[in-house]
């Protein structure tokens, strides 16, 4: 019953016949990948408007029918960093090198709240936006990306606090804490960009993971309470036993803490061999997360 | 020359089907290490871990090994080429593969065999309004929709315009869609889609909601792309949709291509020999979806009056349509409904069990077991040919269990029925059996008379 329309339908395996086609056009090729899938982040790169488009979206409806809106994203850190300063500060007592608890913590809250939001965010949404995964094609690195890249403007907005909280003890009649901002902190942006790589890997590997084991919505809440035991938020690095201090940057989350409270409060953990270390975890996460992802992107379509 | 626009190669699609209405659609972690654990212990000491295994199996029913899990070729060797600029219809039942067959084209899914080539953007109307976020308004939501669809935003702001117009929402587009009636949400998801330029342009069914100006809309929009020189495959089972637009089309059945032919062929093939002529049809566990639980298609039948199966019917002859199915819960307010089309796919006319107020009332509250609702059809009703028969379960406005538009076809004969002592082909569906009367009124009136005499000149122009 096959009608004669297609006289080349010759099956010719996996060799595709040179075909006529015009010499400008874009020519897919779909066919079953096998091994480990290049990264092809070229193709990722030809998609950054929908990453700019999905980023906004994000933003947009983050604070949408809220009456705070966007002050929101600064009354998180904030009253972490007052129950903080009551708790460890205050009735604990946990030593902070020298600089007021507040400072001391609010400095550590900022990448912290932008790590934990990243990979929350990040690790759900391949989930969360399953609608479109199913039903249109575009590069699936894109959705995890926006989740971490959203993050960073409640990041920007919650950082000018800590500009007003410098000013205030700066200017506090007869405080004798005094912060001078100094060349260090031109440092800044790579000890953020240090986060949002450490955030990125992790979120790569949650969200794929999540496609096929929804355990991730229940270890999330966990990892995030572990990982903040970890990184020195409620108390200074110089607290970890010197023996350990190796195997504690093995979190990059401890580099980047340290890091910020070096450049922005003058704090004289100065970033050493140590920083080189999370750095090289981060990278290690981040390219294992890439590869990762790309593997199990194929049947994403299938299994979320 | 014609240059290729798609070429497909022993294109297979392999999903496996351990999803079960009951079961979890995903994997645990547990599952996974146990399963990890197990094969480890297995190499070790594989009698035990047999034992393991099969007392587990059959313990809970829960662990299947995945190499051990059913698989369905949802797609297998499908080879064809579209040559540029055509317009390509794709017909078949559902679970055929269409739908498969054009998430691979769009890249959404990875064919586990075989390859596709596809030269060109492919936009795609698999879903019209993917990515809408109900909180963004129409203006939001148009950019990045667009945006998802692959439109860069220079391609938007262009078109915006343009976009608001057809989609007639111009008064609401700075209202969040979520105030959008569905008809207002549908044109403008539609719009957004329908200005996609892609060189490849992929419908698909669900196209044919909305109303019917807004179907006709939509299908005019189809046309003219299809009037620029752009590919398009068109997949529905409005026959005459497809036959109005395509020229030729693919008849898939059991994820086989079974047919490629000039359209006309195709739907007569597709309406005909694509359907086992047996009077019955027994749903495959394939064909039931897993939403249709607790509802369970068991089977439909054309029963003549002597109780006999059959799929030719006599248009003279009062004859049942039964529908067998099996409930595992109660459901409240199920009607089982039937759809009547003809051979080109236009509806004759829909019926639900539960229509009179008597059963309404009686079956109300529907126990779980077996039933069977069985509707008869007068004798004197369709006129001859081909019909075709959809099956729906559902609870009124509130959720569809399942459906399959076209569950069975029938032969009507027309020996003896009205007006068969010509043989002529009389239009439309039905065939009743009217009553006339012819009264003789006396004489000839004498204008008549008089115009009889001068008619070949001026009775015409008159």
């Amino acid at each position: 019953m096959f009608s004669g329309t297609n006289p080349t339908n010759q099956p010719s395996l996996n060799q595709p016949a040179p075909s006529k086609i015009a010499a400008a056009e874009e020519v897919f090729y779909m066919r079953p990948s096998k091994g480990w899938a290049n990264l092809n982040l070229f193709e990722l790169w030809r998609y950054r408007e929908l990453i700019y488009f999905l980023t906004w979206r994000d933003l947009k409806v983050r604070y949408k029918q809220t009456i705070l809106g966007a002050l929101w994203a600064v009354l998180q850190p904030v009253l972490t960093m007052v129950v903080f300063t009551i708790f460890f500060g205050r009735l604990a007592k946990v030593p902070s090198d020298n600089i007021p608890y507040p400072i001391f913590s609010y400095t550590a809250l900022l990448p912290w709240g932008l790590f934990t939001k990243a990979i929350g965010d990040a690790g759900r949404s391949l989930v969360s936006n399953r609608a479109m995964i199913t039903k249109i094609y575009f590069p699936r690195l894109a959705i995890p990306l926006a989740s971490v890249l959203s993050g960073v403007v409640d990041f920007a907005i919650a950082f000018s606090v800590l500009l007003v909280m410098i000013f205030y003890y700066n200017n506090l009649p007869g405080g004798e804490y005094q912060v001078a901002l100094t060349a260090r902190i031109w440092t800044l942006p790579l000890f953020l960009l240090l986060a949002l790589v450490t955030a990125l890997g992790a979120g790569l590997w949650l969200s794929a993971l999540n496609v096929n084991y929804r355990d991730i919505n229940h270890i999330l809440p966990f990892i995030t309470q572990f990982w903040l035991f970890i990184t020195p938020i409620v108390y200074p690095t110089s607290m970890v036993p010197e023996r350990w201090q190796l195997i504690y940057a093995l979190n990059p989350m401890a580099g980047v803490v340290e890091g910020f409270r070096w450049a922005l409060l003058n704090s004289n953990a100065a970033p050493s061999y140590m920083l080189g270390v999370s750095a090289a975890i981060a990278l290690a996460l981040l390219v294992s997360g890439l590869f990762y992802f790309r593997r199990m992107e194929r049947t994403f379509a299938d299994t979320v | 020359m014609t240059q290729i626009a798609i070429r497909v190669e022993n294109l297979g699609k392999r999903y496996r089907i351990g999803a079960t209405p009951t079961r979890q659609q995903y994997n645990t972690l547990r599952e996974s290490i146990s399963q990890a654990g197990l094969s480890a212990l297995r190499a070790v000491a594989s009698p035990i871990s047999r034992i393991r295994a099969a007392s587990k199996e059959g313990s809970a029913g829960m662990f299947i090994p995945r190499r051990e899990q059913p698989t369905i070729w949802a797609l297998r060797d499908i080879s064809f080429e579209v040559p540029q600029g055509q317009v390509l219809g794709i017909i078949g039942r559902n679970g055929a593969g269409k739908s498969t067959l054009l998430k691979i084209l769009s890249r959404v899914t990875e064919p586990t065999e075989g390859y596709a080539e596809v030269h060109g953007r492919v936009g795609s109307l698999l879903e019209v309004g993917t990515g809408f976020h109900p909180e963004l308004t129409g203006r939001e939501n148009t950019y990045l929709n667009g945006a998802i669809l692959g439109m860069k935003r220079s391609e938007i702001d262009k078109k915006f315009d343009e976009i608001v117009a057809f989609s007639e929402v111009e008064k609401f587009i700075d209202t969040p869609v979520k105030r959008y009636s569905s008809g207002m949400y549908l044109r403008l998801a539609f719009a957004v889609a329908a200005h996609l330029e892609p060189e490849i342009l992929v419908v698909d069914e669900v196209l044919a909601v909305g109303d019917a100006e807004f179907q006709r809309k939509c299908l005019g929009k189809m046309s003219d792309v299809a009037e620029t020189g752009r590919t398009v495959l068109f997949v529905s089972h409005n026959m005459s949709a497809i036959m109005r637009l395509t020229q030729e089309a693919l008849v898939l059945d059991k994820g086989q291509l079974a047919l490629r032919a000039p359209t006309n062929q195709a739907v007569d093939y597709y309406l005909s020999a694509g359907f086992t002529q047996s009077g019955r049809h027994a749903w495959n566990p394939e064909e039931i979806p897993a939403s249709a639980a607790p509802f369970r298609p068991v089977e439909i039948r054309m029963v003549n009056e002597q109780g006999r199966v059959v799929d030719s019917i006599r248009s003279t002859q009062t004859c049942f349509v039964e529908i067998e199915y099996q409930l595992s819960a109660p459901i409240t307010g199920l009607r089982i409904g039937l759809y009547l089309l003809t051979g080109r796919g236009e509806p004759v006319f829909t019926a639900f069990d539960t229509d009179s107020p008597e059963l309404y009332h009686a079956h109300s509250i529907r126990p779980a077991g077996a039933y069977v609702s069985r509707c008869q059809l007068p004798s004197d009703l369709l006129n001859e040919g081909r019909y075709l028969l959809g099956v729906n379960a559902s609870t009124y406005g509130m959720q569809r269990y399942f459906h399959d538009e076209q569950a069975l076809s029938f032969n009507v004969d027309a020996s003896g029925a009205p007006g068969t002592q010509w043989a002529e082909v009389r239009m439309g569906p039905i065939r009743p059996r009217l009553s006339w009367e012819i009264q003789p009124r006396g004489k000839l009136s004498p204008e008549f008379q008089h115009s009889e005499q001068i008619l070949p000149l001026e009775g015409r122009n008159g």
